[in-house]
């Protein structure tokens, strides 16, 4: 039955096969490419920050699935608890990141009245 | 049993959500009668009292009242003014309504059913929705912080003053308060040494201690920084009605404001449950309600019971403070959790380390029942000392002249200006 | 988009026994596309407010990930300090700083494309690496998920308690993370210290424009800076308005 209804419709393979790895790691590109597009084209300084915080949690995803035991076959060995701490470690750095850029966004629209980072220019020579 | 048809575990686990949330939305339609009761009752006034059963003229003390206002306030033009951000204008209210229900996912509302084996429950079936959840305490913190996005997005939406103010207000007020928060919730888990919410309860009654004995300290800044969580008098500014009309809700009406308002009321009742459970014992009353595992459906229920009494005991209490006590200005707010809140919930957590690191040298060097008493006095020591210490040292208490200083909202932006120079305060 | 119709359509067309649907894999599907799609509309959108909003959801339905993924603990930790905290702080920047103007700053063409172009291949460079590796299966059932938070914790202050094998000898063991902890401590209070100077309040010696305004007599070159000053007020923040 599962087989017959997986062959008729492809996209609905997705939720009668068991996820893998490799369902993770798309999520994980998808969000990574986002945050890189993100940072390169938003002149807007929280906007860039923005950016960021998705390659952050793209490469999160990442380590999360290859330390996952549901998502681990029979012989392979997933990296177990490392990966959790590793992207705990990930997102503590996120936060100290994002109070530091900010209070730098903050004080440069006190000074200058803008976020825009193309108009951070005061050190071109 | 036929394919088309859920399993077991989910359809016990849709009943608990089903029971849960009528409860709970009755629960909170009933509060705002008992507050106004409660107000009425502080200002020595009859409070509302004609509403009884509708076409009748039985008034039963007014007990059809939250009916009422129900109906009111849904058949009110649900009105979206023009001005506003239409998408998170109203996605604020789902968002914030949605985040407090969904703490309830990880909040036990009794001990635990005996086991039903005409149904097929063979063990005993806590009264959990999420029973298998091993992070539960972190699971309603992180959604009560969920919750501050209804506050700051319907503020912003609103492209109001007041509720811009309000919601700005609130972001800080709920972020400083969630320190504290979290220093009183981490000596309890120190203390259990779970971060399940039934363990904790099972913790307090198997020793007969419950933590507001055992940690004082802990129990004063988890209590003061969850009525400031749940924005509460004397901690409302984000809705100071007098400052800010209404806050972040000003533009709000009808049926989306009742989301916020029920959602208000929903915080508060997750405070005292978390209050009750944490500190207060939970189902667990001396020499009631026994301590082992439940065996008769009269033991469930009387737990049941005593939980449920509880907790309605806590929030008369937070309905009484609330006219009881004025309002924090915001600077006496922001000293209140950063100057006094978080050195006393450190030193909490310090005391409670100190005490469980030593207690098997404690038990084997003077013995068990000495051990409990000086486990007990040691965390009351620090107590009153740090009170004093706070009282002493922080004027945010009484000193109450205004403050004048140029926050980053006061800035003017006044660009290119060489003269300009900038001291620190 | 297009998928949502052709699942509606596939579901409509096959009766799918509720027995067949593995809901691990339909709810990895729901916060996937949840989180996917918002992390696009955060690129899409030029409203920062609005971005900020998606970028929530976008990391809120990431910790559902997380959740199904079993590792509960990170994903707790995800809503509380990344939704939950760091996320709030960032909103609260984004309406501080949200004066009309500066709502939506639009990037240039040239930014786009170029943006795009790199976007692309990047995708497929990590689509192609993804679809790569190896398919790990689960094993059919009865993978009994560990209790999230002990290990971890122990593994913070340096013990390692997550090994199967007991009796092994010590230089297999995975060593643990105190030294990390401690450098990650460490560098979260030279943060703390650091945001706090830089955002420190500063007081100005010149008096500010609106005290100028309203005093007797101002000086010549003060009297600039409030007709300055109030013009900004005038075309400036939504918090400006009520003042004269």
């Amino acid at each position: 039955m599962n087989i017959v209804v997986a062959s008729a419709v492809p996209l609905l393979g997705l939720i009668t096969e068991p996820v893998s790895v490799a369902h993770y790691l798309v999520v994980g590109a998808i969000l990574f490419v986002s945050g890189v597009v993100c940072m390169a084209m938003k002149r807007n300084a929280l906007g860039v920050l923005m950016g960021i915080e998705l390659v952050l949690n793209g490469a999160n995803v990442n380590f999360v699935a290859f330390a996952s035991p549901y998502l681990q076959g029979e012989g392979s060995r997933s990296l177990g608890l490392d990966g959790q701490v590793i992207a705990l470690f990930v997102i503590l750095l996120a936060a100290a990141e994002a109070a530091v850029a900010l209070a730098i966004t903050l004080n440069f629209y006190n000074n200058h009245a803008t976020v825009d980072v193309d108009r951070a220019d005061d050190l071109k020579g | 049993m036929n394919a088309f048809l859920p399993s077991l575990p989910t359809i016990v686990a849709l009943v608990k959500i089903g029971l849960l949330v009528g409860g709970l939305m009755t629960a909170a339609a009933y509060l705002v009668l008992v507050e106004r009761w409660m107000a009425a009752w502080v200002q020595d006034r009859k409070g509302p009292n004609r509403v009884g059963i509708p076409l009748t003229k039985i008034r039963l003390f007014g007990l059809g009242q939250p009916l009422a206002d129900g109906l009111k306030i849904i058949l009110k033009e649900d009105f979206t003014p023009r001005h506003v951000d239409k998408v998170l204008y109203t996605a604020a209210p789902v968002v914030i309504l949605a985040a407090s229900l969904a703490i309830f996912a990880a909040i036990p509302f009794g001990s635990s059913l005996p086991a039903i084996p005409a149904l097929g429950l063979t063990s005993e079936e806590p009264l959990l929705v999420a029973p298998g959840l091993d992070v539960g305490v972190l699971w309603v913190f992180a959604l009560s912080s969920i919750a501050v996005y209804g506050v700051l997005l319907g503020g912003w939406a609103s492209n109001n003053k007041y509720g811009f103010l309000g919601g700005l207000r609130s972001s800080a007020q709920l972020l400083a308060y969630e320190i504290p928060l979290g220093l009183g919730l981490l000596g309890v888990v120190l203390a259990a040494g779970s971060l399940k919410l039934d363990t904790i309860m099972d913790a307090q009654a198997s020793t007969g201690v419950w933590f507001a004995f055992a940690q004082p300290l802990g129990f004063i800044v988890f209590l003061v920084a969850s009525f400031a969580e749940a924005a509460r008098l004397p901690f409302d500014l984000p809705e100071a009605e007098q400052e800010l009309v209404g806050g972040y809700h000003t533009e709000y009406s009808g049926i989306k404001l009742l989301l916020f308002l029920v959602a208000e009321f929903l915080h508060m009742v997750t405070a005292a449950f978390l209050i009750v459970i944490m500190f207060l014992g939970g189902w667990h009353l001396w020499g009631v309600t026994g301590s082992g595992p439940v065996e008769t459906w009269l033991v469930a229920f009387i737990r049941f019971a005593v939980l449920s009494a509880k907790i309605f005991a806590v929030i008369l209490f937070f309905m009484l403070v609330r006219w009881s006590w004025p309002r924090f200005r915001f600077d006496q707010l922001m000293n209140l959790a950063w100057k006094v809140m978080l050195p006393l919930g450190i030193a909490n957590l310090v005391t409670v380390a100190t005490v469980e690191e030593f207690r098997p040298q404690l038990v084997t060097a003077v013995g068990e029942g000495w051990a409990k008493t000086v486990a007990i006095a040691i965390p009351w020591a620090v107590f009153f000392v740090g009170w004093i210490a706070a009282g002493m040292l922080t004027p945010s208490g009484t000193d109450n002249t205004p403050i004048r200083t140029p926050g980053p909202l006061d800035a003017e932006h006044v660009l290119d200006d060489p003269q300009r120079e900038l001291v620190e305060v | 988009m297009s998928a949502l119709p052709m699942i509606a359509g596939a579901l409509i067309a096959a009766p799918l026994p509720v027995a067949a649907i593995n809901w691990h894999s339909l709810f990895f599907l729901l916060f996937a596309s949840v989180s996917c799609g918002f992390a696009v509309a955060v690129v899409a959108a030029d409203n920062v407010v609005r971005m900020a909003f998606y970028l929530v959801l976008s990391l809120g339905a990431t910790a559902g990930l997380f959740f199904l993924a079993g590792a509960e603990f990170l994903g707790a930790m995800q809503l509380m300090i990344y939704v939950g905290g760091t996320l709030v702080l960032l909103v609260f920047g984004v309406m501080l700083t949200a004066q009309a103007p500066l709502v939506a700053i639009k990037g240039s063409g040239r930014d786009r494309v170029l943006a795009g172009i790199v976007g692309v291949a990047l995708l497929a460079l990590l689509l192609q690496a993804a679809f790569s590796v190896k398919p790990w299966r689960a094993p059919a059932a009865g993978v009994v998920a560990e209790p999230a938070a002990t290990p971890i914790g122990m593994s913070l202050v340096g013990v390692r308690v997550d090994e199967p094998a007991v009796g092994a000898p010590a230089a297999n063991k995975r060593p643990g993370y105190m030294l990390p902890f401690e450098i990650v401590s460490i560098h979260l209070l030279v943060v703390l210290v650091g945001a706090a100077y830089l955002a420190r309040a500063k007081r100005r010696k010149v008096p500010r424009a609106i005290e100028v305004a309203a005093s007797v007599e101002p000086p010549a070159s003060v009297a600039e800076h409030a007709s300055i000053g109030r013009e900004r007020h005038r075309s400036g923040s939504v918090l400006a308005g009520g003042r004269p």
